[in-house]
């Protein structure tokens, strides 16, 4: 062993040096890989409880539906059952999580209306649109529809 | 942010306009380009016994060991989390190439040129801590590992390791580089990146730009110093200089006529960038300027016979044009590769500020520290002392 | 006595290895189990989104119910979702004009006449949460992976910002968040499906266009939809396993 180690104390000082720099690596491996990686892929476990904690800012229809009944009969039967509440209202889990806290503002009527209903022609035929010069002039839409019921007056 | 739509042309999807990757990002592959390049030109005197070319060799290797020590800083100031840049030692991502780089990295760094300059400078590192005082001596005694024995047996187990780890090397320096043209090569959803040619492109650019650098260092250093060139080592790597050039012109070339042949869905659209946005990055100074003119000027040297001055000047011009155009072919690809829209329908523009994080500022300084570390290194570890004083 | 100290030495050596070795064992143990959202069960549940592109009005709502929801940055350009008008004039489609004017945040202003012969409709644009992604492919530690339950997402205490993954998405649904320079994208409103509500987007789509759907459910609608229409994805010559399917989707569409 002596022998073969004559000449070559250099290189084993240098190999030292490199087996030190591994095991240093190793041992901050062992102190900073994430506890929960690996588990379900590579990547961290707690990163989906991350993804799902986050607040919600609406708050989703059946919410509204729940303390709000009458709109729901009001608007039964009409093209604009299908739509959320909150499309039109905002975002409103706040309010549905206190009621008191956050009073929903009434959207301006013509100026909500017409974001989905002017005319344009890359909307689809089928769906109803107004030119609003020919169709209402400067009446706001409210005159002849109701918002929750708009096919009935 | 607002001011980047007026550079919009045609329709980019609304998350494109802005271009992800910098002037930083075009840096790296072609700081590891002068490595890898540096680095094989050192190898052909010790592996492919090219001895002409030896008394480059100790200037090639330091030029690396300089350049690449400069390497993770264009890519450090470019994240957007840099203190998070260890994660890639924690949790490297196996099918990610970018995962590679700090193993690759720190293995090319310690295991291949700080071993392969440490076996071949040990005898002088040990002689001058011998001749020292202070501070140096103590320097020098630590670079030696505090070793003193440079007997006949030592050097010669120095000399075949250090052989090995030059063999070892050469795979080494083109998963170096050759990682970083996969980066760009794999990605399917960039026409202008993604072909299996990218890696070997990469390569043989940046050995192209690797010997033009070592070339251009080696003139500078002996004008500098007032020694006279060796002028047979300068033709030698001129004309090493001269074949990886038209290697890596044919590869170019196959691709971009694979292209204009198949001309698939993407290439009209890359066409009309090339011919508008990149034509001055691409085709004067890329092509003309950076490829086309160095080669023929290289090639002129074998067909005639010029004096040796008018050599020297070729060279010297032939060196500076390939360097800027191999940085120029490395802004192409990176900067080029977002300037146009993945719906095929739009361009932007790059916008290069001069005094921020990614501006012109930095990328400046940081093609300038190299020279500098080389300068230091170069007083430490002089490549060209052969006179070794009396034990 | 000697012996004695030696033995004592050893005890106490091998009492404070093996107790640290069970803390630790027991500490990756602990922190090892899975945080789960109470009764919401990972492996039940295969997401998927549909659009059908006859039915979208481009009013914009989804763009702004994204932005509102998951706090994306209001100054143009950074987009969870965004909606795309297509102008394909005389049937040519290798041609379109296409715009999204800041996404369609605020609607479309008015610019094509009809009459000119001329297709035009528009196309809502969000990830495809593909299952064969090369976003997380390309991803060097892991910050961005696919579910066990079918949603690509993003871990932002873990994304350095290199942004290999905006540059690997063939549909260009990522971005940097200039706030935390990490990388964020639509996340299928993950903190929304796992409490049982819908997405923020399909909440507030008037006309239904926009459709979350569980392909674990047999009941699901979303089974019907696919079924009864025909279906495509974005770039399916990619082979991404894009999840997000489109009824009407036309040959000009990028």
């Amino acid at each position: 062993m002596r022998k073969f180690l004559q000449d070559k104390e250099h290189l084993v000082r240098m190999a030292g040096l490199f087996l030190a720099g591994l095991g240093l690596f190793l041992v901050l491996r062992v102190l900073f890989v994430p506890k929960d990686f690996y588990q379900l892929g590579h990547f961290r476990t707690g990163a989906l409880a991350d993804n799902a904690a986050w607040a919600v800012a609406f708050a989703g229809r059946a919410a509204c539906e729940s303390c709000h009944p009458d709109v729901v009969t009001e608007r039964k039967g009409s093209r604009h059952g299908a739509i959320a509440c909150e499309a039109c209202h905002g975002a409103l889990a706040k309010h549905a999580d206190d009621p008191a806290s956050l009073k929903p503002t009434l959207p301006e009527a013509r100026k909500l209306c017409l974001v989905c209903h002017l005319q344009d022609v890359a909307k689809p035929k089928t769906f109803k649109q107004v030119n609003p010069e020919e169709h209402m002039g400067a009446e706001p839409c409210t005159t002849c529809h109701k918002p929750h019921h708009p096919e009935t007056a | 942010m607002e001011s980047m739509i007026h550079g919009v042309e045609g329709f980019m999807y609304p998350n494109e306009i802005e271009l992800q990757w910098s002037i930083l990002i075009v840096l790296y592959p072609y700081i590891t380009g002068l490595v890898a390049g540096a680095f094989i030109l050192a190898s052909l005197e010790r592996v492919f016994n090219v001895e002409e070319v030896k008394p480059t060799y100790r200037l090639a290797l330091l030029t690396a060991l300089a350049f690449l020590l400069v390497a993770p800083l264009p890519l450090q100031l470019h994240l957007g989390r840099p203190e998070r840049a260890f994660e890639m030692f924690l949790t490297p991502h196996t099918t990610s190439a970018m995962a590679m780089f700090g193993f690759v990295y720190l293995w090319y760094l310690m295991a291949v040129l700080v071993l392969e300059i440490w076996l071949d400078y040990r005898k002088e590192i040990v002689l001058r801590a011998r001749r020292s005082t202070g501070g140096m001596r103590q320097l020098y005694r630590a670079m030696a590992l505090w070793s003193d024995n440079i007997s006949e047996r030592s050097l010669d187990i120095d000399d075949k390791l250090g052989r090995f780890i030059t063999i070892l090397g050469v795979p080494s320096a083109f998963l170096l580089h050759g990682y970083v043209g996969f980066i760009f090569g794999s990605i399917k959803a960039n026409p202008w990146w993604s072909t299996p040619v990218m890696p070997v492109v990469f390569l043989f650019s940046a050995m192209v730009s690797g010997i033009a650098l070592v070339m251009l260092v080696y003139m500078v250093a002996c004008w500098m110093r007032g020694t006279a060139i060796d002028m047979r080592c300068l033709d030698t790597i001129a004309r090493y200089l001269l074949y990886t050039f038209i290697i890596d012109f044919a590869l170019e070339m196959l691709d971009l006529i694979h292209r204009i042949y198949e001309a698939d869905e993407s290439f009209k659209t890359l066409d009309f960038m090339v011919h508008s946005r990149l034509y001055f990055p691409h085709i004067i100074v890329q092509i003309v300027l950076g490829t086309i003119l160095p080669i023929g000027l290289l090639g002129l040297v074998q067909l005639m016979r010029l004096t040796e001055s008018q050599r020297k000047g070729f060279y010297a011009t032939a060196g500076v044009l390939t360097l800027i155009g191999i940085f120029a072919m490395r802004w192409n690809v990176v900067i080029g590769g977002q300037l146009f829209s993945k719906s095929f329908l739009g361009y932007t523009t790059y916008k290069l500020d001069f005094a921020t994080r990614e501006g012109l500022l930095s990328a400046t300084i940081i093609l300038l520290l190299p020279f500098l570390i080389l300068w230091v290194l170069v007083k430490l570890l002089p490549p060209w002392s052969h006179q070794e004083p009396a034990v | 006595m000697q012996t004695d100290r030696r033995e004592f030495l050893k005890s106490t050596g091998a009492f404070i290895v093996l107790t640290s070795a069970a803390a630790l064992a027991w500490d990756s143990l602990v922190a090892g189990t899975p945080e789960a959202a109470s009764t919401y069960k990972l492996h039940d549940h295969w997401w998927a989104f549909a659009v059908d592109i006859e039915k979208c009005i481009g009013c914009g709502n989804c763009v702004r119910a994204c932005k509102a929801e998951n706090n994306v940055p209001l100054e143009p350009y950074y987009f969870r979702t965004w909606v795309e008008r297509y102008h394909v004039p005389r049937g040519d489609i290798e041609r379109p004009e296409v715009d999204s004017p800041n996404g369609g945040y605020d609607g479309f202003p008015l610019r094509y006449q009809p009459g000119d012969g001329s297709k035009n409709f528009f196309v809502p644009k969000l990830c495809n949460h593909c299952s064969h992604s090369p976003c997380t492919q390309v991803c060097p530690v892991g910050a961005t992976f696919e579910s066990p339950d079918g949603a690509v997402l993003v871990d932002k205490t873990y994304c350095l910002g290199c942004r290999y993954c905006v540059q690997a998405c063939p549909y260009g649904c990522r971005f940097i968040d200039p706030r935390t320079m990490t990388v964020d994208k639509c996340s299928l409103c993950y903190h929304r499906i796992t409490k049982g509500l819908t997405t923020a987007c399909c909440e507030t789509c008037p006309t239904g266009a926009r459709m979350l759907g569980d392909l674990k459910n047999p009941k699901d609608p979303m089974h019907e939809f696919l079924r009864n229409h025909k279906i495509l994805v974005l770039k399916p010559q990619m082979a991404t396993g894009a999840k997000l399917y489109y009824n009407g989707l036309d040959g000009s569409v990028r």
